[in-house]
């Protein structure tokens, strides 16, 4: 993991510093309400429904088991006992009072964390592949380009006050568990045809209420020139994205409303004005980030485990866990484990404070004192020995962590919604609720397989909706929430946005609607499908087709009962 | 209006025009709108002049005046509008080296960020300067010392500063 060295750590301690006193000014009448607001949000201080919600950043999903102890005194002490992990890699926290966010904000330094840009008009949260420098398919751990991207975009002069907010994604491996075709800037590590590493540069993807599948500019940018490309990039956002209207002030409507060719234009005209070396970070600097994600000192084991084994045969619950969470190492002898913050009837990525301080000492004492968040809300223990997989498995299952649905029907992504937000026009975290207590047989839930359902509260899509298997939209109509579902949406490679089935249901309906969708699954599978294999193959017209029917029994129900 | 550079406030030399007649009649150093420039430049007694342009001016429009112009103000439309900064990187980039000036209802919050992008000094409406006073400017000027980026200020980036100091660790 990175460390901070003095720079580091006098730059934070400098920025709770100016947030304290910033919030002084605020209260002293230097700063006006409209004035402070920006400012507080660049340091991921919300208002929300009914109280200030503290948004931590967690760069690219990275953790270690004294971290994870801070925040679970922080939530102790300032909240309700509990933390939430969000689709960004973030935690949040939904009751801090304004007066102790400074203080809050000085225990977070003591354990290099920060809140820095978690929201606002400003580059957010660089995130990344959970699985980094686990994966065997990758050619690069993205991990050091992700802490590059995270000290470059910290305060950046020119680039603090955008017309939007601006999310980048990296990943590292041929499988892309990053997202990065829906965000603003999705960068892939990749090799050309001379052997030589560099990225693939996607812009303009983005989910929000115009969902769009990002475009690629470059097809291979050389490593070494990242920040003065991405300084083009970001000089022509900076100028001309628009700012007319927040709804359209995406980089993605920049995109497209210029074309994806003048856009590249202008970028590369930028770019060759440009003098590189002056903004390209050293090379020696490269190496020294890099040093920090070196692979942890792994023994040499066979990549059989005989004590797994025998475990696994004489324990089903065990055997279902690493089947159903467990995912390939490249280190012989190791495991990278999934975490479900998903028990069934839980606040998707909600975790308490005992939680956080049971799961730290696993961390600490079987996964190098690392672990992983995932944008599906989910932790990872990214090397776990198989050898110790049992005792894990016993531990996690004692802090009630040892769900082993990751990727399942229930293992369902949701927005804080109508509960907390004050964005959202409907609720999420009950539907979800709903949803995984109809699926809860396990048999079921693997007879159905890998199904990803993504929940928003509104059309801000943080759920993800949009590329869910199954998507879920919240909105409100004449007074009730209603629900849109769409089907066929892919956040990877394979990047989709899913499409509606038919008219908005009511929030009764949705779990007989899941049901529904799943049934036409079943029926039309064909060998080993996976849903959205089926969904890709077959099309939308039987799982609409099932939908219409579902929906006319249910208003010929419920005119039967009035 | 108020001025302010990194070493505190400053009179402002320049009066502020907006028609070709005031251009001929107005006494001392005045800033004029991008627009008039071309017409009224040429026609003052003394010959100094300054430039007053929106953020969202072409660096190629401007250029043309970067002989004649003492001062190029950016205007700003508000301190959460980010173009003037892009802007002055630009103009900086293409050439300019006099007095750049960010003119708006700017906070001192930004003013690092500000000077970072190659500009001289902020001017600031009355209002502005009551509520967020220069003690404010200068101390929110020094709140952060290092950044990141290469390029931007005065002093070197922590990135640059790390390889020196590894540099001079190896000799």
């Amino acid at each position: 993991m990175y460390r901070y060295d003095e720079f580091d750590e006098r730059f934070l301690r400098e920025r709770v510093a100016q947030f304290r006193s910033q919030v002084e000014r605020r209260l002293d009448g230097s700063l006006s309400e409209e004035e402070f607001k920006p400012l507080r949000l660049k340091n991921g201080l919300y208002l929300q429904l009914h109280a200030y919600m503290l948004r931590i950043a967690v760069p690219y999903g990275t953790l270690n088991s004294k971290q994870l102890r801070q925040l679970a005194y922080i939530a102790d002490t300032y909240d309700k006992g509990y933390g939430h992990f969000t689709t960004r890699q973030n935690l949040q926290f939904n009751w801090p009072k304004l007066k102790d966010v400074p203080d809050i904000l000085d225990l977070l330094a003591d354990v290099e964390m920060h809140c820095i840009q978690t929201s606002g008009n400003c580059i957010r949260n660089v995130t990344s592949d959970q699985f980094a420098g686990v994966a065997a398919d990758e050619v690069e751990d993205p991990r050091p380009t992700a802490e590059l991207l995270r000290q470059w975009s910290s305060l950046h002069p020119e680039f603090v006050w955008l017309p939007r907010k601006f999310k980048i994604a990296v990943t590292g491996a041929e499988h892309d568990r990053a997202a990065i075709m829906v965000h603003d800037i999705g960068l892939k590590l990749k090799r050309n045809e001379a052997g030589a590493v560099g990225y693939e540069v996607i812009v303009g993807g983005g989910l929000g209420r115009t969902p769009m599948i990002g475009k690629k500019i470059k097809d291979f940018l050389p490593k070494d020139e990242l920040l003065a490309y991405l300084e083009a990039v970001m000089r022509v956002y900076n100028s001309e994205g628009r700012r007319d209207n927040k709804f359209k002030a995406r980089v993605k409507i920049l995109v497209h409303e210029t074309g994806e060719e003048e856009f590249r234009a202008r970028v590369e005209a930028e770019y060759a004005k440009l003098d590189g070396p002056t903004i390209n970070a050293p090379a020696e600097e490269v190496e020294r980030i890099a040093a920090y994600f070196a692979p942890p000192a792994y023994e040499t084991l066979p990549e059989q485990s005989q004590a797994l084994d025998t475990a696994r045969a004489a324990d089903p619950a065990l055997d279902r866990f690493v089947e159903q969470n467990g995912f390939a190492h490249k280190q012989p002898g190791y495991i990278a484990l999934t975490i479900a913050l998903k028990e069934i009837g839980a606040v998707p990525g909600d975790m308490s404070a005992d939680q956080m301080r049971a799961f730290a000492d696993i961390c600490e004492r079987w996964s190098f004192d690392e672990f992983r968040v995932t944008h599906s809300q989910n932790l990872v223990l990214p090397h776990v020995r198989k050898d110790d997989v049992p005792a894990v498995f016993a531990a996690l299952k004692a802090a009630g962590l040892a769900s082993a649905n990751a990727g399942l029907i229930t293992d369902i992504i949701a927005c804080p919604g109508l509960d907390y937000c004050a964005l959202a026009t409907a609720k999420s975290i009950p539907i979800a609720q709903a949803i995984a207590k109809t699926f809860a047989d396990e048999a079921r839930q693997r007879e159905i397989g890998h199904l990803p359902i993504k929940i928003s509260g509104c059309i801000n899509a943080c759920g993800h909706h949009h590329v869910g298997a199954i998507g879920i939209l919240g909105l409100e109509k004449g007074g009730r929430e209603n629900y849109q579902i769409t089907v066929g949406g892919d956040a990877t490679e394979h990047a989709s946005l899913g499409e509606r089935l038919g008219p908005g249901i009511d929030a009764e309906d949705v779990p007989g609607a899941i049901e529904t969708i799943v049934s036409t699954y079943l029926a039309e599978k064909q060998g080993q499908e996976s849903f959205i294999e089926t969904v890709r193959r077959a099309g939308l017209e039987p799982f609409k087709a099932g939908f219409t029917d579902f929906v006319a029994s249910r208003s010929s129900a419920q005119e039967a009962a009035e | 209006m108020t001025l302010i550079t990194q070493h505190g406030a400053k009179d402002d030399a320049f009066t502020r025009i907006d028609s070709l007649e005031a251009a001929r009649t107005a006494k001392g150093p005045v800033i004029l709108p991008l627009a008039l420039a071309a017409a009224a430049g040429g026609d003052r007694p003394d010959g100094a002049f300054g430039l007053s342009v929106p953020a969202t001016t072409p660096v190629e429009e401007i250029a043309p005046f970067f002989d004649a112009a003492e001062i190029i103000a950016v205007e700003f439309p508000s301190f959460s509008d980010g173009r003037g900064l892009s802007l002055a990187r630009r103009l900086r980039r293409a050439g300019f080296t006099k007095t750049l000036r960010a003119s708006g209802p700017l906070i001192a919050d930004e003013f690092a960020d500000v000077l970072a992008c190659g500009f001289d000094e902020v001017e600031l409406p009355e209002t502005m300067a009551n509520r967020q006073p220069v003690q404010q400017w200068m101390a929110a000027k020094d709140a952060i010392t290092d950044h990141y980026q290469t390029g931007y200020g005065e002093r070197p980036s922590i990135l640059q500063q790390r390889l020196a100091a590894r540099k001079g660790a190896t000799p």
